[in-house]
Protein backbone atom coordinates (compact mmCIF):
# COMPACT_ATOMS: atom_id res chain seq x y z
CA UNK A 1 0.00 0.00 0.00
CA UNK A 2 1.64 3.82 -1.07
CA UNK A 3 1.05 6.93 1.04
CA UNK A 4 -1.17 8.08 -1.77
CA UNK A 5 -3.47 5.31 -2.57
CA UNK A 6 -6.87 5.83 -1.54
CA UNK A 7 -8.91 2.81 -0.24
CA UNK A 8 -12.37 2.49 -0.15
CA UNK A 9 -15.13 -0.34 0.64
CA UNK A 10 -16.56 -1.63 -2.73
CA UNK A 11 -20.18 -1.88 -3.12
CA UNK A 12 -21.36 -4.68 -1.42
CA UNK A 13 -18.70 -4.57 1.30
CA UNK A 14 -19.83 -2.63 4.61
CA UNK A 15 -18.96 -2.87 8.75
CA UNK A 16 -21.31 -4.44 10.64
CA UNK A 17 -21.81 -4.65 14.28
CA UNK A 18 -23.02 -8.49 15.19
CA UNK A 19 -25.26 -7.73 18.25
CA UNK A 20 -25.31 -11.67 18.91
CA UNK A 21 -21.57 -11.91 19.29
CA UNK A 22 -20.73 -8.64 20.60
CA UNK A 23 -18.29 -7.79 18.00
CA UNK A 24 -17.71 -6.14 15.04
CA UNK A 25 -17.79 -7.73 11.33
CA UNK A 26 -16.85 -7.19 7.73
CA UNK A 27 -19.93 -8.36 5.81
CA UNK A 28 -18.84 -9.20 1.76
CA UNK A 29 -20.10 -11.01 -0.83
CA UNK A 30 -20.62 -14.36 0.55
CA UNK A 31 -18.60 -13.73 3.37
CA UNK A 32 -18.90 -12.61 7.21
CA UNK A 33 -15.13 -11.57 8.60
CA UNK A 34 -14.62 -10.98 12.01
CA UNK A 35 -13.14 -7.59 12.98
CA UNK A 36 -10.84 -7.05 16.03
CA UNK A 37 -10.29 -3.63 17.39
CA UNK A 38 -7.29 -2.53 15.02
CA UNK A 39 -9.07 -4.17 12.02
CA UNK A 40 -12.42 -1.93 13.16
CA UNK A 41 -10.42 1.75 14.04
CA UNK A 42 -8.60 1.32 10.63
CA UNK A 43 -11.77 -0.01 8.60
CA UNK A 44 -13.53 3.50 10.45
CA UNK A 45 -11.20 5.56 8.67
CA UNK A 46 -11.46 4.34 5.18
CA UNK A 47 -14.23 6.86 3.71
CA UNK A 48 -12.78 6.47 -0.09
CA UNK A 49 -11.88 10.14 0.35
CA UNK A 50 -8.34 10.50 2.43
CA UNK A 51 -5.76 8.41 1.43
CA UNK A 52 -3.46 5.87 2.96
CA UNK A 53 -0.76 8.55 4.08
CA UNK A 54 -3.58 10.65 5.80
CA UNK A 55 -5.42 7.41 7.45
CA UNK A 56 -2.56 5.96 9.71
CA UNK A 57 -1.44 9.61 10.83
CA UNK A 58 -4.93 10.22 11.96
CA UNK A 59 -4.62 6.44 13.77
CA UNK A 60 -1.22 7.27 14.95
CA UNK A 61 -2.30 10.56 16.46
CA UNK A 62 -5.57 9.26 17.80
CA UNK A 63 -3.69 5.98 19.46
CA UNK A 64 -0.10 7.87 20.46
CA UNK A 65 1.61 5.19 17.97
CA UNK A 66 4.84 5.26 15.75
CA UNK A 67 3.04 6.29 11.89
CA UNK A 68 5.67 3.89 10.75
CA UNK A 69 4.06 0.70 12.83
CA UNK A 70 0.85 1.87 12.12
CA UNK A 71 1.49 1.95 8.58
CA UNK A 72 3.00 -1.38 8.32
CA UNK A 73 -0.38 -3.22 10.29
CA UNK A 74 -2.46 -1.06 8.11
CA UNK A 75 -1.00 -2.25 5.02
CA UNK A 76 -1.06 -5.84 5.39
CA UNK A 77 -4.27 -5.77 6.47
CA UNK A 78 -5.86 -3.69 3.84
CA UNK A 79 -3.41 -5.26 1.36
CA UNK A 80 -5.24 -8.83 2.32
CA UNK A 81 -8.77 -7.24 2.23
CA UNK A 82 -7.63 -6.01 -1.39
CA UNK A 83 -6.63 -9.21 -2.37
CA UNK A 84 -10.06 -10.73 -1.63
CA UNK A 85 -11.66 -7.86 -3.36
CA UNK A 86 -13.23 -6.75 -0.59
CA UNK A 87 -11.58 -3.13 -0.89
CA UNK A 88 -11.02 -0.97 -3.60
CA UNK A 89 -7.46 1.00 -4.07
CA UNK A 90 -7.10 4.21 -6.65
CA UNK B 1 -21.27 -29.33 24.16
CA UNK B 2 -21.62 -26.03 23.95
CA UNK B 3 -23.36 -25.00 19.74
CA UNK B 4 -22.82 -21.63 18.44
CA UNK B 5 -25.43 -19.63 16.45
CA UNK B 6 -25.22 -20.43 12.84
CA UNK B 7 -23.62 -17.43 10.67
CA UNK B 8 -25.64 -18.48 7.16
CA UNK B 9 -29.37 -19.41 6.00
CA UNK B 10 -30.07 -20.55 2.67
CA UNK B 11 -33.51 -19.66 2.25
CA UNK B 12 -34.75 -21.84 -0.85
CA UNK B 13 -37.84 -19.39 -1.45
CA UNK B 14 -39.23 -21.81 -3.75
CA UNK B 15 -38.87 -24.97 -5.79
CA UNK B 16 -39.90 -23.97 -9.04
CA UNK B 17 -37.50 -23.15 -11.72
CA UNK B 18 -37.03 -22.89 -15.79
CA UNK B 19 -34.71 -24.62 -15.76
CA UNK B 20 -33.64 -28.63 -15.22
CA UNK B 21 -30.49 -29.07 -14.18
CA UNK B 22 -29.63 -32.58 -13.85
CA UNK B 23 -27.56 -32.16 -10.89
CA UNK B 24 -30.09 -29.95 -9.27
CA UNK B 25 -29.45 -29.90 -5.51
CA UNK B 26 -33.06 -29.44 -4.80
CA UNK B 27 -34.67 -32.77 -2.96
CA UNK B 28 -36.14 -35.52 -5.43
CA UNK B 29 -39.56 -34.50 -3.51
CA UNK B 30 -40.19 -30.76 -4.54
CA UNK B 31 -42.72 -28.66 -2.64
CA UNK B 32 -45.12 -27.87 -4.39
CA UNK B 33 -46.33 -24.10 -4.92
CA UNK B 34 -49.61 -24.96 -2.24
CA UNK B 35 -47.05 -25.72 -0.06
CA UNK B 36 -44.58 -22.74 -0.42
CA UNK B 37 -44.25 -20.17 2.79
CA UNK B 38 -46.55 -17.17 2.24
CA UNK B 39 -45.09 -13.69 2.32
CA UNK B 40 -45.35 -13.12 6.11
CA UNK B 41 -44.08 -15.96 7.40
CA UNK B 42 -41.00 -15.77 5.10
CA UNK B 43 -40.24 -11.99 6.45
CA UNK B 44 -40.59 -13.62 9.88
CA UNK B 45 -38.34 -15.68 9.99
CA UNK B 46 -35.76 -13.52 8.44
CA UNK B 47 -35.87 -11.68 11.84
CA UNK B 48 -35.73 -14.48 13.65
CA UNK B 49 -32.94 -15.37 11.74
CA UNK B 50 -31.04 -11.95 12.02
CA UNK B 51 -32.12 -12.53 15.91
CA UNK B 52 -30.82 -16.21 16.22
CA UNK B 53 -26.80 -14.41 14.60
CA UNK B 54 -27.52 -15.39 11.02
CA UNK B 55 -25.84 -12.73 9.01
CA UNK B 56 -25.70 -13.81 5.91
CA UNK B 57 -28.92 -14.43 3.80
CA UNK B 58 -28.76 -16.69 0.72
CA UNK B 59 -32.03 -16.33 -1.66
CA UNK B 60 -32.38 -19.35 -3.25
CA UNK B 61 -34.62 -22.09 -5.25
CA UNK B 62 -35.22 -23.13 -7.43
CA UNK B 63 -35.49 -20.05 -9.12
CA UNK B 64 -36.39 -16.99 -6.23
CA UNK B 65 -37.06 -14.91 -9.24
CA UNK B 66 -40.20 -17.34 -9.63
CA UNK B 67 -41.40 -15.61 -6.81
CA UNK B 68 -43.60 -12.46 -7.13
CA UNK B 69 -43.07 -11.09 -3.76
CA UNK B 70 -39.27 -11.48 -4.14
CA UNK B 71 -38.56 -7.57 -3.90
CA UNK B 72 -40.59 -7.86 -0.81
CA UNK B 73 -39.20 -10.57 0.62
CA UNK B 74 -35.74 -9.08 0.11
CA UNK B 75 -36.60 -5.80 1.82
CA UNK B 76 -37.58 -7.37 5.08
CA UNK B 77 -34.51 -9.24 5.10
CA UNK B 78 -32.50 -5.93 4.45
CA UNK B 79 -34.75 -4.52 7.05
CA UNK B 80 -33.77 -7.31 9.70
CA UNK B 81 -30.13 -6.61 9.39
CA UNK B 82 -29.21 -9.49 6.86
CA UNK B 83 -26.67 -9.09 3.93
CA UNK B 84 -28.39 -10.55 1.71
CA UNK B 85 -27.53 -12.86 -1.25
CA UNK B 86 -29.67 -13.89 -4.83
CA UNK B 87 -28.87 -17.00 -5.80
CA UNK B 88 -30.16 -17.42 -9.46
CA UNK B 89 -30.44 -18.84 -12.96
CA UNK B 90 -31.04 -15.06 -13.91
CA UNK B 91 -33.90 -16.27 -15.74
CA UNK B 92 -36.87 -14.36 -14.77
CA UNK B 93 -35.40 -11.44 -13.96
CA UNK B 94 -35.24 -8.27 -16.49
CA UNK B 95 -34.01 -4.85 -15.98
CA UNK B 96 -37.20 -3.83 -14.50
CA UNK B 97 -37.06 -6.19 -11.78
CA UNK B 98 -33.31 -5.60 -10.84
CA UNK B 99 -34.07 -2.15 -10.62
CA UNK B 100 -36.71 -3.49 -8.01
CA UNK B 101 -34.25 -5.60 -6.26
CA UNK B 102 -31.64 -2.56 -6.12
CA UNK B 103 -34.16 -0.50 -4.39
CA UNK B 104 -35.38 -3.33 -1.53
CA UNK B 105 -31.59 -3.41 -0.81
CA UNK B 106 -30.23 -6.64 -2.89
CA UNK B 107 -26.32 -6.95 -1.51
CA UNK B 108 -24.90 -9.47 -4.01
CA UNK B 109 -26.06 -11.69 -7.14
CA UNK B 110 -24.55 -14.89 -7.67
CA UNK B 111 -25.60 -15.84 -11.28
CA UNK B 112 -24.99 -19.67 -12.44
CA UNK B 113 -23.94 -20.50 -15.88
CA UNK B 114 -24.18 -24.30 -17.00
CA UNK B 115 -21.17 -24.25 -19.23
CA UNK B 116 -19.28 -21.30 -21.64
CA UNK B 117 -21.19 -21.63 -25.36
CA UNK B 118 -24.84 -22.37 -26.10
CA UNK B 119 -24.46 -25.29 -26.79
CA UNK B 120 -23.46 -27.17 -23.26
CA UNK B 121 -25.14 -24.19 -21.25
CA UNK B 122 -28.80 -24.60 -22.73
CA UNK B 123 -28.10 -28.92 -23.26
CA UNK B 124 -27.30 -29.04 -19.41
CA UNK B 125 -30.20 -26.38 -18.13
CA UNK B 126 -32.78 -27.51 -20.29
CA UNK B 127 -33.56 -24.68 -21.38
CA UNK B 128 -32.74 -23.31 -25.31
CA UNK B 129 -31.34 -18.94 -24.82
CA UNK B 130 -30.46 -19.48 -21.83
CA UNK B 131 -27.03 -18.75 -22.27
CA UNK B 132 -28.02 -15.50 -24.35
CA UNK B 133 -29.98 -14.48 -21.88
CA UNK B 134 -27.70 -14.76 -19.02
CA UNK B 135 -25.89 -13.11 -20.94
CA UNK B 136 -27.69 -10.23 -21.35
CA UNK B 137 -28.65 -10.40 -17.12
CA UNK B 138 -24.89 -10.16 -15.97
CA UNK B 139 -24.53 -6.80 -18.26
CA UNK B 140 -27.80 -5.38 -16.46
CA UNK B 141 -26.24 -6.35 -12.96
CA UNK B 142 -23.30 -4.64 -14.11
CA UNK B 143 -24.99 -1.78 -15.33
CA UNK B 144 -26.60 -1.28 -11.66
CA UNK B 145 -23.28 -2.54 -9.81
CA UNK B 146 -24.50 -5.01 -7.68
CA UNK B 147 -21.45 -7.15 -6.42
CA UNK B 148 -21.28 -10.76 -8.63
CA UNK B 149 -20.63 -14.05 -8.36
CA UNK B 150 -20.54 -16.07 -11.27
CA UNK B 151 -21.03 -19.98 -10.57
CA UNK B 152 -20.14 -22.53 -13.04
CA UNK B 153 -20.97 -26.17 -12.18
CA UNK B 154 -18.76 -28.57 -13.78
CA UNK B 155 -18.73 -32.21 -14.76
CA UNK B 156 -17.30 -34.54 -16.87
CA UNK B 157 -19.04 -32.67 -20.03
CA UNK B 158 -17.40 -29.11 -19.67
CA UNK B 159 -14.33 -29.40 -17.36
CA UNK B 160 -12.41 -28.32 -20.49
CA UNK B 161 -14.42 -24.95 -19.61
CA UNK B 162 -12.69 -23.26 -16.57
CA UNK B 163 -10.18 -21.09 -18.53
CA UNK B 164 -12.96 -20.12 -20.54
CA UNK B 165 -14.99 -19.51 -17.50
CA UNK B 166 -12.72 -17.43 -15.63
CA UNK B 167 -12.57 -15.04 -18.39
CA UNK B 168 -16.12 -14.61 -18.73
CA UNK B 169 -16.06 -13.83 -15.26
CA UNK B 170 -13.88 -11.01 -16.06
CA UNK B 171 -15.27 -9.95 -19.00
CA UNK B 172 -18.47 -9.71 -17.03
CA UNK B 173 -17.05 -7.75 -14.42
CA UNK B 174 -17.40 -10.65 -11.65
CA UNK B 175 -15.57 -9.95 -8.77
CA UNK B 176 -15.68 -13.63 -7.74
CA UNK B 177 -16.10 -17.07 -9.18
CA UNK B 178 -17.30 -20.34 -7.37
CA UNK B 179 -16.02 -23.37 -9.92
CA UNK B 180 -17.60 -26.29 -8.67
CA UNK B 181 -17.56 -29.97 -9.93
CA UNK B 182 -21.36 -31.76 -9.00
CA UNK B 183 -21.85 -32.90 -5.97
CA UNK B 184 -23.62 -36.36 -6.66
CA UNK B 185 -27.01 -36.17 -4.19
CA UNK B 186 -30.25 -36.18 -5.47
CA UNK B 187 -30.69 -35.55 -8.91
CA UNK B 188 -27.18 -35.99 -9.39
CA UNK B 189 -26.77 -39.74 -8.97
CA UNK B 190 -28.87 -40.91 -11.25
CA UNK B 191 -26.50 -39.07 -13.41
CA UNK B 192 -23.53 -40.63 -12.53
CA UNK B 193 -23.03 -42.44 -15.99
CA UNK B 194 -23.20 -38.88 -17.67
CA UNK B 195 -21.35 -36.25 -15.47
CA UNK B 196 -18.80 -37.59 -13.13
CA UNK B 197 -15.71 -36.67 -13.93
CA UNK B 198 -12.72 -38.52 -15.23
CA UNK B 199 -9.66 -38.90 -12.39
CA UNK B 200 -7.54 -36.91 -15.03
CA UNK B 201 -10.29 -33.93 -15.34
CA UNK B 202 -9.92 -33.85 -11.73
CA UNK B 203 -6.54 -33.23 -11.64
CA UNK B 204 -6.34 -30.72 -14.44
CA UNK B 205 -8.92 -28.76 -12.74
CA UNK B 206 -6.58 -28.67 -9.36
CA UNK B 207 -3.72 -27.50 -11.20
CA UNK B 208 -5.52 -24.75 -13.25
CA UNK B 209 -6.91 -23.00 -10.16
CA UNK B 210 -3.99 -22.80 -8.58
CA UNK B 211 -2.24 -21.36 -11.69
CA UNK B 212 -4.97 -18.99 -11.56
CA UNK B 213 -5.69 -17.82 -8.60
CA UNK B 214 -1.86 -16.86 -8.44
CA UNK B 215 -2.41 -14.89 -11.85
CA UNK B 216 -5.73 -13.13 -10.99
CA UNK B 217 -4.61 -12.36 -7.32
CA UNK B 218 -6.99 -8.95 -6.37
CA UNK B 219 -8.81 -9.10 -9.63
CA UNK B 220 -11.10 -12.18 -9.30
CA UNK B 221 -11.34 -14.47 -6.24
CA UNK B 222 -11.91 -18.17 -6.75
CA UNK B 223 -13.46 -20.83 -4.68
CA UNK B 224 -13.48 -24.34 -5.99
CA UNK B 225 -15.18 -27.09 -4.85
CA UNK B 226 -13.22 -30.10 -5.72
CA UNK B 227 -14.18 -33.55 -7.38
CA UNK B 228 -14.63 -35.46 -4.50
CA UNK B 229 -14.88 -39.31 -5.32
CA UNK B 230 -11.26 -39.33 -6.69
CA UNK B 231 -10.10 -37.12 -3.65
CA UNK B 232 -8.30 -39.01 -0.96
CA UNK B 233 -9.98 -37.13 2.40
CA UNK B 234 -13.59 -36.21 2.63
CA UNK B 235 -15.07 -33.02 2.43
CA UNK B 236 -15.47 -30.04 5.42
CA UNK B 237 -18.86 -30.60 4.53
CA UNK B 238 -21.50 -27.33 5.34
CA UNK B 239 -18.28 -26.35 7.40
CA UNK B 240 -19.75 -28.85 10.24
CA UNK B 241 -23.24 -30.08 11.01
CA UNK B 242 -25.10 -27.88 12.80
CA UNK B 243 -22.21 -25.29 13.36
CA UNK B 244 -22.41 -22.46 10.81
CA UNK B 245 -25.38 -22.59 8.43
CA UNK B 246 -28.91 -23.70 8.34
CA UNK B 247 -31.36 -24.46 5.03
CA UNK B 248 -35.06 -23.63 4.88
CA UNK B 249 -36.86 -25.25 2.30
CA UNK B 250 -39.86 -23.94 0.53
CA UNK B 251 -42.51 -25.52 2.79
CA UNK B 252 -40.74 -24.65 5.66
CA UNK B 253 -38.98 -27.79 7.00
CA UNK B 254 -35.35 -26.58 8.53
CA UNK B 255 -32.77 -28.56 7.21
CA UNK B 256 -28.96 -28.60 8.59
CA UNK B 257 -27.98 -29.20 4.69
CA UNK B 258 -30.00 -29.33 1.08
CA UNK B 259 -29.96 -33.09 0.74
CA UNK B 260 -30.44 -33.96 4.63
CA UNK B 261 -33.87 -35.32 3.90
CA UNK B 262 -31.83 -38.17 2.27
CA UNK B 263 -31.29 -39.51 5.22
CA UNK B 264 -34.22 -41.16 6.61
CA UNK B 265 -34.28 -41.62 10.28
CA UNK B 266 -34.14 -37.55 10.67
CA UNK B 267 -37.19 -35.67 11.50
CA UNK B 268 -37.31 -31.86 10.73
CA UNK B 269 -39.15 -28.81 12.46
CA UNK B 270 -40.53 -26.52 10.51
CA UNK B 271 -41.10 -22.65 11.12
CA UNK B 272 -44.53 -22.90 10.81
CA UNK B 273 -44.68 -24.44 14.40
CA UNK B 274 -41.29 -23.32 15.93
CA UNK B 275 -39.36 -20.40 16.59
CA UNK B 276 -36.04 -20.87 14.30
CA UNK B 277 -33.77 -20.54 17.21
CA UNK B 278 -35.38 -23.31 19.24
CA UNK B 279 -34.97 -25.57 16.10
CA UNK B 280 -31.40 -24.76 16.09
CA UNK B 281 -30.15 -25.29 19.42
CA UNK B 282 -32.57 -28.17 20.60
CA UNK B 283 -33.95 -29.84 16.90
CA UNK B 284 -33.24 -33.72 17.05
CA UNK B 285 -31.68 -33.21 13.61
CA UNK B 286 -29.09 -30.58 14.01
CA UNK B 287 -28.24 -32.46 17.41
CA UNK B 288 -27.62 -35.72 15.16
CA UNK B 289 -24.61 -35.17 14.00
CA UNK B 290 -23.33 -32.47 16.15
CA UNK B 291 -19.80 -33.05 17.83
CA UNK B 292 -18.41 -36.68 17.31
CA UNK B 293 -21.05 -38.72 19.96
CA UNK B 294 -21.98 -40.84 16.32
CA UNK B 295 -19.35 -41.40 14.90
CA UNK B 296 -17.76 -44.44 14.20
CA UNK B 297 -14.04 -45.34 15.67
CA UNK B 298 -12.15 -44.84 12.74
CA UNK B 299 -13.53 -41.08 12.76
CA UNK B 300 -13.94 -40.54 16.45
CA UNK B 301 -9.86 -41.31 17.06
CA UNK B 302 -9.12 -39.46 13.99
CA UNK B 303 -6.92 -36.43 14.23
CA UNK B 304 -8.87 -34.95 11.15
CA UNK B 305 -12.05 -35.07 12.80
CA UNK B 306 -11.69 -31.30 14.18
CA UNK B 307 -10.71 -30.65 10.19
CA UNK B 308 -13.88 -32.75 8.20
CA UNK B 309 -16.04 -34.10 10.74
CA UNK B 310 -16.37 -37.26 9.16
CA UNK B 311 -16.90 -35.92 5.80
CA UNK B 312 -20.09 -35.04 4.08
CA UNK B 313 -23.39 -37.97 6.12
CA UNK B 314 -25.46 -37.71 3.03
CA UNK B 315 -22.67 -39.17 1.09
CA UNK B 316 -22.26 -41.94 3.54
CA UNK B 317 -25.75 -42.78 2.94
CA UNK B 318 -25.68 -42.63 -0.38
CA UNK B 319 -23.07 -44.95 -0.69
CA UNK B 320 -22.59 -47.05 2.17
CA UNK B 321 -26.39 -47.17 2.84
CA UNK B 322 -25.36 -45.66 6.80
CA UNK B 323 -25.30 -42.57 7.63
CA UNK B 324 -23.23 -42.66 10.23
CA UNK B 325 -20.16 -44.15 8.38
CA UNK B 326 -16.97 -42.50 7.67
CA UNK B 327 -17.59 -40.58 4.31
CA UNK B 328 -16.30 -43.21 1.85
CA UNK B 329 -14.33 -40.69 0.08
CA UNK B 330 -11.73 -41.32 3.08
CA UNK B 331 -9.03 -43.13 2.31
CA UNK B 332 -9.49 -44.88 5.73
CA UNK B 333 -13.04 -45.88 4.88
CA UNK B 334 -13.44 -49.57 4.15
CA UNK B 335 -15.88 -48.55 1.05
CA UNK B 336 -12.84 -46.08 0.04
CA UNK B 337 -11.33 -48.58 -2.89
CA UNK B 338 -15.17 -49.41 -3.99
CA UNK B 339 -15.75 -45.97 -4.60
CA UNK B 340 -12.58 -45.06 -6.43
CA UNK B 341 -13.35 -47.75 -9.04
CA UNK B 342 -17.24 -46.99 -9.01
CA UNK B 343 -16.07 -43.77 -9.65
CA UNK B 344 -13.77 -44.42 -12.63
CA UNK B 345 -16.79 -47.09 -13.80
CA UNK B 346 -19.42 -43.67 -14.38
CA UNK B 347 -16.12 -41.42 -15.64
CA UNK B 348 -15.85 -43.87 -18.46
CA UNK B 349 -18.95 -43.64 -20.31
CA UNK B 350 -18.63 -41.62 -23.38
CA UNK B 351 -20.51 -38.17 -24.14
CA UNK B 352 -23.76 -39.89 -25.21
CA UNK B 353 -25.21 -40.63 -22.22
CA UNK B 354 -28.68 -39.40 -21.68
CA UNK B 355 -29.34 -37.06 -19.04
CA UNK B 356 -31.91 -37.45 -16.53
CA UNK B 357 -33.38 -33.99 -16.11
CA UNK B 358 -34.84 -32.98 -12.79
CA UNK B 359 -38.83 -32.51 -13.20
CA UNK B 360 -41.10 -29.95 -12.15
CA UNK B 361 -42.73 -30.12 -8.66
CA UNK B 362 -45.23 -32.40 -8.57
CA UNK B 363 -44.52 -34.58 -11.65
CA UNK B 364 -42.24 -38.10 -10.85
CA UNK B 365 -39.17 -38.04 -12.16
CA UNK B 366 -37.97 -39.58 -15.53
CA UNK B 367 -35.20 -40.56 -17.93
CA UNK B 368 -34.96 -37.89 -21.06
CA UNK B 369 -35.25 -39.66 -24.59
Amino acid sequence: MELDDIPSLPRGVRIHFDKVREHWVLLAPERAVTLDPVGHAILQEVDGERSFGEITSTLAEKYHAPAAQIQKDSSGFLTALKNRRFLDVV
Amino acid sequence: MRVNPPIAMLAELTHRCPLSCPYCSNPMELARIDQELDTETWCRVFTEAADLGVLQLHLSGGEPATRRDLPDLVKAASQAGLYTNLITSGIGLNEKRLAELDESGLDHVQLSLQGTTPEIADEIGGYNGGFKRKMEVAKWIGDIGFPLTLNVVLHRRNLHQIPRALEIAQEIGARRIEVATVQFHGWALANRDALMPTREQAQDAIKIVTKARQELKGKLVIDFVPADYHDQMPKRCMGGWGTTGLNIAPDGQVLPCHAAQTIPHLKFDNVREKPLADIWFGGSAFNAYRGDHWMPDTCKTCDRKEVDFGGCRCQAMALTGDPNATDPVCSKSPHHVAVKEQASAHAAHGDHVPLTYRQPPGKPAQAAE
